[in-house]
């Protein structure tokens, strides 16, 4: 027969025992090591200069060639939108096909093949925004995953797993920007991964290859000499949708009120 | 090459070029049938736990009915993945900062209680007929795999004595206690998928869990009592075709009309409470949003006074909601009258799910455009068969004969209770 304070030595023992394994398996926190390696001197950010940008699509067509994202469906991972201010205060935009063939009309679509001719006289000010994943530091779409198909990385990438996602859609349900999409052929959650595949061995994205006007670029905050950390650090430079508490990691420079 | 929501949408005026409605009928029908399944349950835990009396009758027939939707819940949500084979992942790498990846402990949770609560309300049952079949020498075929099943079921328990029974009895009332958080959750948690998308400005409210209770008891009770008067007029018509003094139909079809009749004057008033509960919570939602008209109002006011007025304040609100709440109220409350209102009500519950779902989708998320849902009605391939109106329908009526299957296991009618 046990006695009570046996049982209650015992007891305590066995909780000692059992938490020292747990406190070793904390230790091994995958992110700490990561924190730890000189890989998370990177934090890749990218900046859009909308003054730069003349809507060629350019970047759009390099993206969804070098991605592999099927050149007719009428998805992409990024996209450039046009906005028309009129003197009325009306406020137009589209991004018919997300530009890839850049807009050759005037003419602004407004779904439905219909579209809205606009008479110059009117215009109060028009220009392109460019539109990408924003790798948000605080990504919503990585939080709603049910199964961690959809992860960060440290150094900021939000990459998905084409092997593991269900194909929920609480992802593209979650992304305040819309830059999610089911990829039509693989039938997973596909977005723009800021070229992974080309960043880490050194290149530019595809987007920032293809644009002839370098409206786009892309850079590590966490190095100091990188002119796009310069350009964070020392021009005036907006995020989309601040209100979303998503923490945006794509910059703009001359970021218009009316930009949805 | 089409992409996945292109051939029920229609864009208008700015839609980010990657927006389409994802989430389509489907995903109305899987809050639909969990609320089902948890207000059918709750029904049934009046009387087990709260000892209403008169709704004895209904209590049992309605949890075997929970049990039965139970199956079915999951359905929509496999039907509508893109990859269905994995949905198994959400089982072996649950990702806890999604609230899908409980839905797996959740349910396994849910269908545990149900399943073992029916087990101690039938568990007589299970011995009374697996004793005389395991004592009969020579058993055919149909009698052993009766008796098989039977003597499975019983799990090695067959003490009936009196002494069993009151334990039984007690294990039911815990069980049962403990179901209806359970079930609440089940369904309060369903809701909490769509109120936790902060993206989507129709969705995100803290008010949408408990809207979502309360409109799935509505649901569950207005289905178990629409079931409860269908299989009664069933068997008033087997009675009456048979010898009224046969020994499968033990009553008289006047005996069973008026016991029929109590019960569902009773259930009624409690879908009256849940339906006004339930109105209130969303006038309430929809009075704050107009009241504090923050940035997505604008949007958000078209399409609930616009674009969405017929479904949402004609047929949810007028026919779903007001209609029968007008029908039950009116007196002598007459069986006909009854089938009428839970339908409506069932309606009603199915085009709050669908303004909720295909409306929080009505509109961009860049607030300056539109998407139109055109459901699918004749299929031409596999995603416009499982996504549109043959899917739904599946869905929808497949918990009948699975119902009718289980009462073949756990008979709903003519049969002593243990206690």
């Amino acid at each position: 027969m046990i006695s009570r304070r046996k049982f209650l030595k015992n007891t305590v023992k066995g909780i000692a025992g059992a938490a020292l394994p747990i406190a070793a398996i904390e230790f091994i926190d995958p992110k700490k090591i990561f924190a730890e390696k000189p890989d998370a001197k990177t934090r890749w950010v990218f900046v859009v200069n909308t003054y730069k940008c003349v809507g060629c699509g350019f970047c759009v067509k390099a993206c969804k060639t070098e991605n592999q994202v099927p050149y007719d469906a009428k998805v992409t991972r990024t996209w450039v939108e046009r906005y028309v201010v009129l003197k009325n205060g009306q406020v137009f935009a589209d991004s018919p096909m997300g530009a890839r063939d850049g807009f050759t009309t005037s003419k602004i679509a407004l779904g439905e093949n219909k579209f809205k001719d606009i008479n110059p006289k009117d215009i109060d000010k028009a220009f392109f925004v460019p539109k990408l994943c924003n790798q948000c530091a605080n990504p919503p779409c990585v939080q709603v995953c049910p199964v961690g198909a959809t992860f960060q990385l440290p150094d900021g990438v939000v990459l998905v797993d084409r092997t593991w996602c269900i194909g929920c859609g609480y992802c593209i349900m979650a992304c305040p920007y819309g830059v999610r999409f089911f990829h039509p052929v693989y039938h997973t959650a596909e977005k723009c991964t800021f070229c992974y595949h080309r960043i880490t061995k050194g290149m530019k994205t595809a987007c920032v290859g293809a644009c002839p006007f370098g409206a786009r670029m892309i850079g590590n905050i966490k190095d100091p000499n990188d002119p796009v950390t310069k350009i964070i650090m020392t021009e005036r430079v907006a995020i989309l949708k601040e209100e979303y508490g998503t923490k945006p990691q794509v910059y703009y420079i001359g970021l218009d009120r009316e930009v949805k | 090459m089409l992409v996945h929501g292109q051939i029920w949408t229609i864009k208008q005026l700015f839609v980010y070029p990657n927006e389409y409605i994802y989430w389509g009928i489907q995903i109305v029908m899987y809050p639909l049938m969990t609320g089902l399944v948890a207000g059918a349950f709750v029904l049934s835990s009046l009387y087990h736990v709260f000892g209403v009396k008169k709704l004895k009758d209904i209590a049992r027939f309605s949890l075997v009915f929970s049990f039965a939707l139970l199956f079915i819940a999951p359905v929509p949500l496999l039907l509508h993945l893109q990859h269905p084979w994995r949905g198994i992942n959400v089982f072996m790498t649950p990702h806890f900062t999604s609230a899908i990846a409980a839905f797996g402990i959740v349910f396994s949770a849910y269908g545990a209680i149900v399943a073992s609560e029916l087990w101690f309300i039938y568990r007589k049952f299970f011995a009374d007929t697996a004793l005389p079949l395991k004592e009969k020498a020579d058993k055919s075929l149909g009698e052993w795999i009766k008796f098989l099943i039977f003597c499975t079921l019983t799990l090695g328990a067959y003490d009936v004595s009196e002494e069993a029974l009151k334990k039984d009895e007690k294990a039911i009332k815990i069980l049962s206690g403990i179901g209806i958080p359970v079930a609440c959750f089940l369904h309060g948690y369903a809701g909490f998928i769509f109120g936790s998308v902060k993206a989507n400005a129709l969705w995100m409210t803290p008010l949408m869990p408990v809207i979502f209770i309360m409109s799935a008891i509505v649901s569950g009770i207005a289905l178990c009592i629409f079931t409860y008067i269908i299989a009664m007029e069933l068997r008033k018509w087997a009675a009456a075709r048979k010898k009224p003094a046969s020994r499968a139909y033990p009553q008289s079809q006047e005996e069973m009309k008026s016991a029929e009749m109590s019960v569902i004057k009773m259930t009624t008033k409690y879908l009256l409470y849940f339906l006004l509960f339930a109105i209130s919570l969303e006038f309430l939602d929809m009075v704050f949003r107009g009241y504090t008209a923050v940035k997505s109002w604008d949007v958000i006011r078209s399409v609930i006074y616009g674009r969405d007025f017929t479904n949402i304040f004609i047929l949810q609100y007028g026919l779903g909601n007001f209609l029968p709440l007008v029908l039950l109220l009116m007196p002598r409350l007459s069986l006909k009258r009854t089938v009428v209102a839970t339908v409506l009500v069932l309606f009603g519950v199915f085009m709050m799910r669908y303004n909720v779902v295909i409306g929080g989708q009505a509109f961009s998320l860049s607030f300056a455009g539109y998407m139109e849902y055109h459901i699918p009605v004749i299929p031409h391939n596999w995603d416009t068969f499982k996504e549109g109106v043959f899917g739904a329908v599946a869905v929808g009526i497949a918990p009948f004969p699975l119902f009718w299957l289980f009462n073949k296991i756990f008979p709903v009618f003519d049969f002593e209770e243990s206690h």
